[in-house]
């Protein structure tokens, strides 16, 4: 008994997996171009959170990092010694806007946090996926 | 002073380290005095230093130009002059220019200044000229040639482009402008060059010092001078020819024909290398060997001065890092272009001068 209401269960999920399934693999071309325009829309906004001042003394994050260069965001999570744990990109970002451009950090899940990791991996798009690289 | 490790001792070998602790007064014991030709030089760029509002400038880069400003006062023997190399300002403003003026007055020697497009496109250069030093212009030391440019202009269509004095500034800060605009010399400037050096022997060394670099790296970044070529080609005649420049905040050497290039590092900030930014090619010289990829808790790391020693009609290159080891750029005679004395060997390079 126990085993049958189980398999009917499993059935039931099942079915109802399968039918999202049905409705998820149909998106659109022109879906694949709204999502790429929101997407873009938000790079578009992070590139130009780095080139203003987000701390307090009108630094931005591009007068050291051209394009983003040298923020290596495929090398993340990885260990930082001077923060002397394993951390993700988005820690950095707001250690940079705390100390150089003398800041408040960002709320992790802030949209214009969201926006700079953005901007930043858009840069480096095509960059093989290396976490923990020095 | 720089903490060596007992391990660091040990990897380097006795006499590197000693080297690397050299205070400032022996470095010049390396060559002759007899030699009329020889003498020491600072250089000291890209400070950037930054009005907030009021009295207040960013304290990183005001603490950059200061130790530098102090350390070069320490040297001794003395440098004949000291150079600044541009970028003084970071949006051309008044404040920012007078602020650097001030800091540059406790130098204890003369200074021969180079402008940035950073001090030049608010205003066009006008405080620059009016208060500070023409742009274009040429010295003779010691028996040595030496020649400023001006290789921070660009095209007139650009400059008019921009509705204000601020906006045109503004984009012209911005490393990464796609809207930008290469930097050049421009035939007036060429003109003068020809005729300051008609008067020239050609056995006599010839220093340029300009803010970009006189031949083509990186266009996005204006790593690029656009009629670099016309300028290489009025020195090709010279039988040593080396030309200094600020603009890229790194180490960078190169040789082209006769003539060798040399970068000055920035007192504010480091650049990453052109091949860190993987979207667009580059033509990074291949001899040179890379800086120190930067630390950014250590605020001074990879930036610095320079100490310029005159050998022969050749400069070799000191490198005063505030967070690295030192660096030395020596010509090679028999190579015939400029080497890091230590480094250039591959097998003495270590992980932090990979770059990507
Ligand atoms: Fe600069
Ligand atoms: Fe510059």
């Amino acid at each position: 008994m126990k085993k049958m209401v189980a398999a009917m269960t499993l059935a039931v999920a099942l079915s109802i997996l399968g039918a999202f399934a049905v409705q998820a693999d149909e998106f659109t071309k022109k879906d694949l171009e709204k999502w790429n325009k929101e997407f873009m829309s938000v790079v578009k906004e992070g590139e130009r959170l780095f080139h203003s001042a987000l701390g307090k003394n009108k630094v931005s994050c591009d007068m050291c990092h051209p394009n983003g260069a040298n923020t290596h965001p495929e090398t993340y999570p990885k260990f930082q010694k001077q923060i002397g744990k394993v951390v993700a990109l988005r820690d950095m970002i707001n250690w940079c806007i705390q100390n150089p451009l003398e800041g408040d950090p960002l709320k992790l899940d802030d949209p214009k946090m969201i926006a700079l990791e953005a901007y930043i991996t858009y840069e480096r798009k095509g960059k093989p996926l290396d976490p923990g690289k020095h | 002073m720089k903490k060596i490790t007992r391990r660091r001792l040990l990897k380097r070998g006795a006499v590197a380290a000693a080297a690397a602790t050299l205070p400032l007064s022996l470095v010049e014991i390396s060559w002759g005095k007899g030699n009329a030709q020889n003498f020491t030089f600072a250089y000291i760029s890209d400070s950037h230093l930054t009005h907030i509002k009021g009295t207040k400038f960013v304290r990183n880069f005001d603490k950059g130009l200061k130790k530098a400003v102090m350390e070069c006062n320490f040297m001794s023997p003395k440098p004949d002059f000291v150079v600044y190399g541009g970028d003084l300002a970071q949006l051309g403003k008044k404040e920012e220019l007078e602020h650097g003026l001030e800091i540059m007055s406790k130098l204890r020697h003369p200074v021969r200044w180079v402008i940035g497009e950073h001090d030049f496109y608010l205003d066009m250069g006008r405080f620059w000229e009016d208060k500070i030093s023409k742009t274009t212009y040429s010295f003779d030391h010691k028996r040595v040639h030496f020649v400023v440019l001006n290789s921070i202009l660009t095209y007139d269509s650009w400059i008019k482009r921009w509705k204000t004095p601020e906006e045109r500034m503004a984009n012209m800060a911005r490393l990464d402008n796609p809207n930008g605009s290469p930097f050049m010399v421009g035939d007036r400037q060429i003109k003068w060059l020809k005729k300051d050096l008609a008067r020239v022997s050609k056995d006599t060394p010839i220093v340029v010092m300009s803010h970009s670099p006189l031949y083509k790296i990186f266009k996005p970044w204006n790593f690029w001078t656009d009629d670099a070529e016309k300028v290489q080609a009025v020195l090709k005649p010279f039988n040593k020819v080396t030309v200094l420049h600020g603009h890229v905040h790194q180490i960078l050497y190169n040789q082209i024909g006769n003539i060798t290039f040399q970068a000055m590092m920035s007192t504010a900030w480091p650049w990453p290398y052109p091949l860190s930014y993987i979207k667009k090619p580059n033509q990074i010289p291949k001899i040179t060997v890379f800086m120190n990829r930067a630390d950014p808790f250590h605020e001074r790391d990879a930036t610095g001065w320079s100490i310029l020693n005159l050998e022969n009609g050749r400069v070799t290159n000191h490198y005063k890092l505030w967070e690295n080891r030192d660096r030395i750029l020596r010509y090679d005679e028999k190579l015939g272009y400029p080497v890091d004395t230590l480094y250039q060997n591959p097998a003495n390079r270590i992980p932090p001068q990979e770059h990507y």
